[in-house]
């Protein structure tokens, strides 16, 4: 087990400097400089001055000086942000968005699993029949709209919750339900495909035909089961949440890091670009390492392989 | 050749499977009637998308006004006044554009969201197009050469699935923008739609790449493979012969799959202002337009809610059909592989 966590991190670690090599290339052939922004036209002599100061004059250079800074957690300035640099900006937004996301990861984890195996269990049943209906309505309402009846209705008639602002507690349940929505729905449907696999399976059979009681079956070990397609998309899915929705941010105000993602690349801002990319990447690799263990928790044979 | 008529036959099979599913093939007619309406409607809309109508704050409100086809007017026919009829289609559509209200510029919102759904399926259709264009050769390759090629090929694909999905798009967007405009001479307001597709196309082949290999690599070892090699087929044979027709099925439902998700995408996109750029509609950014309008005082719900609602019918009505086709033709995959 250790060897295998020791090997996936080596091989994260060869990822992560790919996918840094991949957004180096994509920032320096992409059009745009990032010394000239806006109303700020600085002569020349004070760009290749620039340049020099921040390494930028050779891309070799600023390859390997960056990735030398990263390694060491040192992302350097932001050009777009004067004044902040971009470890700032990272742990300013960060905890927000990480807070927000495990909020909403729970949140869809909490809802989606139950309703999945309900519907599963009463399989074509009104209950299946509205959540099926209910999810692919949870799949489809892109989040601005959500995010936005929920602040109309929760912040504006009903005055439960400030409309902006952050800060407080009463700041966290609406950007978290508008996050964890799709993730509920598209939980709910894994596992209730999850489950429908494993119901069929003679172990679940074994298991009722010796008089185990059918609740104890379901919940404990259909779901155990069923719960591993779920476990594989949280992955992914957790890390893109927990490094923010810049719609959701957008929306409710939130400051988290989903913003920088796309402020970054429209200022045309290569340290805050390759340092976002490279914090998703690492949190990424990460998550998907844990979800491996885990993985091979629940479903020992799995750990023999790869 | 046996095997074909075989394919065809599954084919029908899972054609009459995918019939059966009520709720999948209600949604194909709605979607179809839908794309029906708005292909006949595209030379009106495609002329009246942009005309904007100033004249008074009134017209602005969703207004039913009944659709008379036909023009009555006074003639000269040989000197003596007469009563005419003209029948005319374009009056008709002109008449009805006021139903669903008008947009902060007075421009018929009916008109834009007919106009929207053709942008917004068209952006779906061409991220299926290039997702299969680009991952079909991509897993075929990597899943039959094997060892080191194969390896390689899927690294691509983890580390692109390591970048973020929005900074992708962008980025590609910027980097795009200045040659395409140039090669379409200089007409950017098309060039940002094409940019739009290869942008979400550009990122949406992974899964799809993923599936393509998984599912090869399964055909690989089947004895009517083996059997075609032992018979002395050829590598090219053996794959546009015996494992292409195999792909056809998986490679449908995943792509019928990238279609709702790509329209999402673009609403998302457009909700950002980097989606398609005005005048040109999609229903992701009259929608996202809708959401501004109604955090203002003024309600004017009907630019909020009649393109939300016509984009989660749209949505919804892909992703039952894709559901349906994913039930009929590919019984035996994992559901929801692709999320």
């Amino acid at each position: 087990m250790i060897a295998r966590i020791v090997r996936r991190l080596v091989l994260g670690a060869l990822t992560i400097v790919c996918v840094y090599s991949v957004t180096f290339l994509m920032v320096i052939t992409v059009p745009g400089n990032p010394f000239r922004q806006g109303e700020r036209n600085i002569p020349p002599e004070a760009e290749a001055a620039l340049r020099i100061r921040y390494n930028m004059d050779n891309n070799w250079i600023y390859f390997g000086e960056f990735l030398r800074g990263a390694v060491a957690l040192d992302f350097g300035p932001s050009f777009s942000y004067s004044d902040w640099t971009c470890n700032q900006i990272i742990a300013d937004a960060l905890p927000v968005s990480i807070m927000l996301g495990l909020l909403a990861v729970f949140l869809g984890v909490l809802v989606g699993v139950p309703v999945g195996v309900m519907s599963a269990v009463r399989r074509n049943g009104w209950f299946d029949v509205t959540t099926l209906g209910l999810v692919l309505l949870g799949i489809s309402v892109p989040t601005f709209v959500t995010g936005s009846l929920l602040l109309t209705v929760g912040g504006v008639y009903l005055g439960w919750f400030p409309i902006g602002g952050w800060g407080t507690l009463a700041h966290l349940p609406l950007p978290a339900l508008t996050l964890s929505l799709p993730l509920m729905a598209y939980i709910a449907r894994l596992t209730r495909t999850g489950m429908l696999d494993v119901l069929g399976a003679d172990f679940i059979r074994t298991a009722l035909a010796k008089g185990a009681p059918p609740r104890t079956v379901v919940w404990k070990h259909a779901l155990k089961v069923a719960f591993l397609p779920v476990l594989s998309y949280l992955g992914p899915a957790a890390a893109q949440t927990m490094t923010g929705s810049f719609v959701v941010e957008k929306v409710f105000g939130v400051p988290g890091l989903g913003q920088h993602f796309v402020n970054a690349a429209l200022n045309h801002d290569p340290g805050l670009i390759m340092s976002t990319v490279l914090v998703y990447a690492s949190i990424l690799i990460a998550l998907n390492i844990v979800v491996d263990v885990l993985y091979g928790w629940i479903d020992p044979r799995i750990s023999g392989a790869v | 050749m046996a095997p074909i008529a075989n394919d065809r036959r599954a084919e029908r099979r899972g054609w009459r499977r995918f019939r059966r599913n009520r709720l999948a093939s209600l949604s194909l007619y709605a979607f179809l009637g839908l794309g029906a309406i708005a292909t006949a409607a595209l030379p009106f809309a495609g002329r009246w998308y942009d005309v904007q109508s100033l004249d008074s704050a009134v017209r602005h409100t969703p207004s039913f006004t009944p659709v008379v086809a036909f023009d009555v007017f006074d003639v000269e026919c040989e000197g003596s006044p007469k009563t005419g009829v003209r029948v005319s289609i374009a009056r008709l559509f002109h008449r009805s554009s006021s139903w669903l209200g008008h947009d902060d510029l007075g421009r018929s919102l009916m008109v834009r969201l007919l106009m929207g759904f053709l942008v917004s399926i068209a952006i779906g259709l061409a991220a299926a197009a290039i997702s299969v264009v680009v991952s079909v050769p991509w897993g075929c390759i990597a899943a039959l050469s094997g060892g080191w090629i194969d390896t390689t090929m899927m690294r691509i694909v983890d580390v692109l699935y390591g970048l973020p999905y929005i900074l992708m798009v962008i980025i590609l967007k910027i980097a795009l923008t200045r040659p395409l405009a140039a090669l379409l001479g200089g007409e950017t307001r098309f060039a940002e739609v094409v940019i739009l597709f290869i942008a979400i196309g550009g990122v949406s082949w992974l899964t799809m790449a993923r599936v393509v290999r998984g599912q090869v690599l399964a055909l690989r070892d089947q004895p009517f493979i083996e059997a075609a090699r032992a018979a002395g087929a050829g590598r090219l044979r053996i794959l546009i012969r015996h494992v292409l027709p195999n792909l056809v099925g998986p490679v449908t439902v995943y792509a019928s799959l990238v279609i709702p998700q790509a329209i999402l995408q673009e609403a998302f996109l457009s909700y950002l202002g980097i989606g398609v750029q005005q005048p040109i509609p999609s229903i992701g950014r009259l929608a996202a337009d809708g959401v501004q309008a109604v955090n203002t005082f003024v309600g004017f719900w009907w630019l909020l809610c009649y393109p939300c609602g016509l984009l989660v019918v749209t949505l919804m009505a892909l992703n039952f059909v894709g559901d349906g086709l994913r039930d009929a033709y590919d019984p035996k995959s994992r559901a929801d592989t692709l999320v």
